[in-house]
């Protein structure tokens, strides 16, 4: 199994979900995050006062997956999420040891 | 903001002097041209505009000045303390004064201190509606993303609408005699030119003409904000305000004209020469057909918000709602009451049929909710009072008590069914049911009010109509619906298409999605914490 993080646009959540569900995907986890990676602060003004920003809000999803899946994902959140400008974001693969599916007790590759 | 850091948008803090200067240049020459154009004195065409300003101070310090004069002079004749008292008389009873002793005090061309008193009142308590009421009931409807948008939209009626008021519109609706006879008024009010203290006739004995404009700016104002509704969440603001911009000169200027201008094609109550003797007491055409079928055209034009019937769009506050809600049923006393422009018999009527067709309307929406979908919702409450308040405008004026019971009964139910059922059996998107609520609550109360209308209540319905009142007026009613309809549609076809065709209508989807306080405005609502600096 592996674990797929993706730090994405947040307007591009729903067409990654969307694409998502076509290859297969029956579940995530989304978190609203913020952060910033190459490009680093921006300095704007508001009312006269200049401020950086270093924190740009993202949206970080989550899906495990078996290994077989994994290339399909990553190769289906990378079409769905780019807009070819900076800021795109990140996905990061990961392996998982086990999972457990709470309500059945169901283990690794069924759980997921 | 975050569109800066995604890397799009242009840094503000760098702007660039060579095209500031010269914006700056041409602003200052627009505004002394407007200044040049305001203060010259009045062209040969128009005689008469200059004097009523100079008149109307002396006039209006006579009254005052008159008391204590009285003793010194030689005692009044009869025959003109009975002249003075009938003036006096004229004001308790809001008709015409004779002013046969203007010279002397008399009160021709003074206005009532009790009636302008109701009209500043009023003046505001519409202005209420829009700000804050309007934006906060919309406000709370929208996800959280988008309701600075609202409120800039609201924001920016009320600016842009007063500006054009100012130079042309106020003129437009109530000028007489203007070149395209009963459709539109006239150049004689443009820059408000001798609009001040003095009452102008035409409209009311005893309240100041500029009074009575800044009352009429007010509905000016929150016609064109209740289109946002149906449109919100997804068009530009640019794309907003030329649309209004268009839309104010196209169909509310003219149709107020034709509804209220003196000498208005559909003006049934005053104007004997009306082509359509249709009666319409505080807007139930100008504002809420014209507003909510514009809308609904606009809306179609401009498309469903992306992801229309798959994701939920819920309301981010009903808190906000409730407010706004509250905030426009007491503004709508100003709106309704107000509308007598008095403070006389004709307003109290429309106090009660308001409250009474209000409060029925707030009871019966949420009713239906809890028989058809098990539980009555603060949306139903709240959608129920203003569609009641939407429903009693035409009529407020002109019906009773059982009238206004009769019509909060139907404004709970048929809009019901229109926000819930016709919505999704056409699937058009009107986010925030602006058609729903105003365009058919709307036009079923200009129709009622042909049925349930009663000179009992208000006299002035025997000057002009007394052959009509309970009989056939119910087929004027239809004819002006008719009427608003063609111009609604038709206008806001035309103006969408230009609109699409210079500036475009939509954001980007990037933008739409984001959200359009951040895109259009550079700001947030709200702001949970701070992590962002």
């Amino acid at each position: 199994m592996k674990k797929i993080e993706a730090i994405i646009k947040p307007f591009k959540l729903e067409e990654v979900k969307d694409r998502l569900r076509q290859v297969g995907v029956s579940g995530m986890t989304v978190y609203e995050v913020k952060g910033f990676g190459r490009t680093g602060g921006k300095t704007e003004v508001y009312r006269g006062s200049a401020y950086v920003v270093d924190f740009v809000p993202k949206v970080r999803l989550e899906v495990v997956v078996p290994d077989s899946m994994a290339a399909d994902v990553v190769a289906a959140i990378s079409a769905a999420a780019k807009t070819g400008k900076i800021g795109d974001g990140k996905i990061f693969v990961t392996p998982i040891e086990e999972a457990v599916r709470i309500r059945t007790g169901e283990r690794n590759e069924d759980a997921v | 903001m975050r569109n800066v850091a995604l890397g799009h948008s242009p840094n503000q803090k760098d702007f660039d002097m060579t095209k500031t200067i010269p914006r700056i240049a041409l602003f200052l020459a627009f505004a002394a041209a407007i200044l040049v154009i305001t203060t010259r004195p009045s062209s040969a065409d128009e005689p008469p505009a200059a004097a009523p300003p100079a008149a109307a101070a002396p006039a209006a310090a006579a009254p005052a000045a008159a008391a204590p004069a009285a003793p010194a002079a030689a005692a009044p004749t009869t025959a003109e303390l009975a002249a003075r008292l009938a003036d006096v008389e004229a004001y308790v009873n809001n008709s015409e004064p004779k002013g046969a002793y203007d010279a002397k005090g008399g009160t021709k061309g003074v206005s009532g201190p009790g009636h302008n008193a109701w009209m500043m009142t009023s003046s505001a308590l519409v202005l209420f509606m829009t700000l804050p009421g309007l934006a906060l009931f919309y406000g709370g409807l929208v996800r959280r993303k988008n309701v600075l948008s609202v409120m800039a939209q609201c924001l920016g009626c009320a600016g842009l609408v007063t500006f054009l008021w100012w130079l042309v519109g106020y003129s437009f609706v109530f000028g007489k005699g203007g070149a395209l006879g009963g459709l539109l008024g006239s150049t004689q009010f443009a820059f408000l030119k001798g609009v001040d203290a003095a009452p102008n006739g035409d409209y009311a004995y005893w309240v100041s003409q500029n009074v009575f404009s800044m009352y009429q700016l007010m509905f000016a104002i929150i016609t064109p904000a209740l289109i946002v509704g149906a449109i919100a969440e997804r068009m530009k603001y640019s794309a907003i305000m030329a649309f209004i911009l268009l839309w104010m000169f196209i169909v509310y200027f003219p149709l107020a004209h034709m509804v209220w201008g003196v000498d208005g094609m559909m003006n049934g109550v005053w104007n004997a020469g009306a082509k359509i003797h249709a009666i319409d007491f505080a807007g139930g055409t100008v504002v809420h057909m014209s507003s909510g079928w514009s809308a609904l055209i606009l809306c179609l034009i401009l498309g469903k918000r992306k992801g229309f019937g798959q994701r939920a769009f819920l309301p981010h506050s009903l808190v906000l709602t409730m407010v706004g809600t509250g905030m426009l049923w007491v503004g709508w006393y100003g709106f309704n009451a107000g509308s007598a422009v008095a403070a006389d018999g004709v307003a109290a009527n429309a106090f009660m049929t308001t409250t009474i067709a209000t409060a029925i309307a707030c009871c019966v929406w949420p009713l239906l909710e809890w028989i058809t979908r098990g539980k009555p919702t603060i949306l139903g409450f709240c959608s129920g009072a203003v569609a009641g308040l939407v429903v009693i405008t035409p009529a407020t004026g002109f019906v009773n008590a059982t009238g206004a019971v009769i019509i909060g009964v139907l404004a709970g139910a048929v809009p019901f069914f229109a926000c819930t059922k016709l919505k999704s059996m056409f699937q058009y998107d009107d986010a925030l049911d602006t058609f729903g609520v105003h365009a058919v609550g709307g036009t079923m109360g200009a129709l009622v009010t042909g049925f349930l209308a009663t000179a009992d209540v208000n006299a002035n319905l025997k000057t002009n109509l007394s052959g009509l009142v309970g009989h056939g007026l119910w087929l004027e009613q239809l004819k002006a619906i008719g009427v608003t309809l063609a111009l609604a549609i038709g206008g806001t076809v035309v103006i969408a298409m230009i609109v699409k065709a210079t500036i475009g209508l939509r954001p980007t989807v990037e933008n739409e999605e984001t959200g359009l306080d951040e895109t259009d405005h550079g700001e947030s609502g709200y702001h949970y914490d701070e992590a962002a600096g």
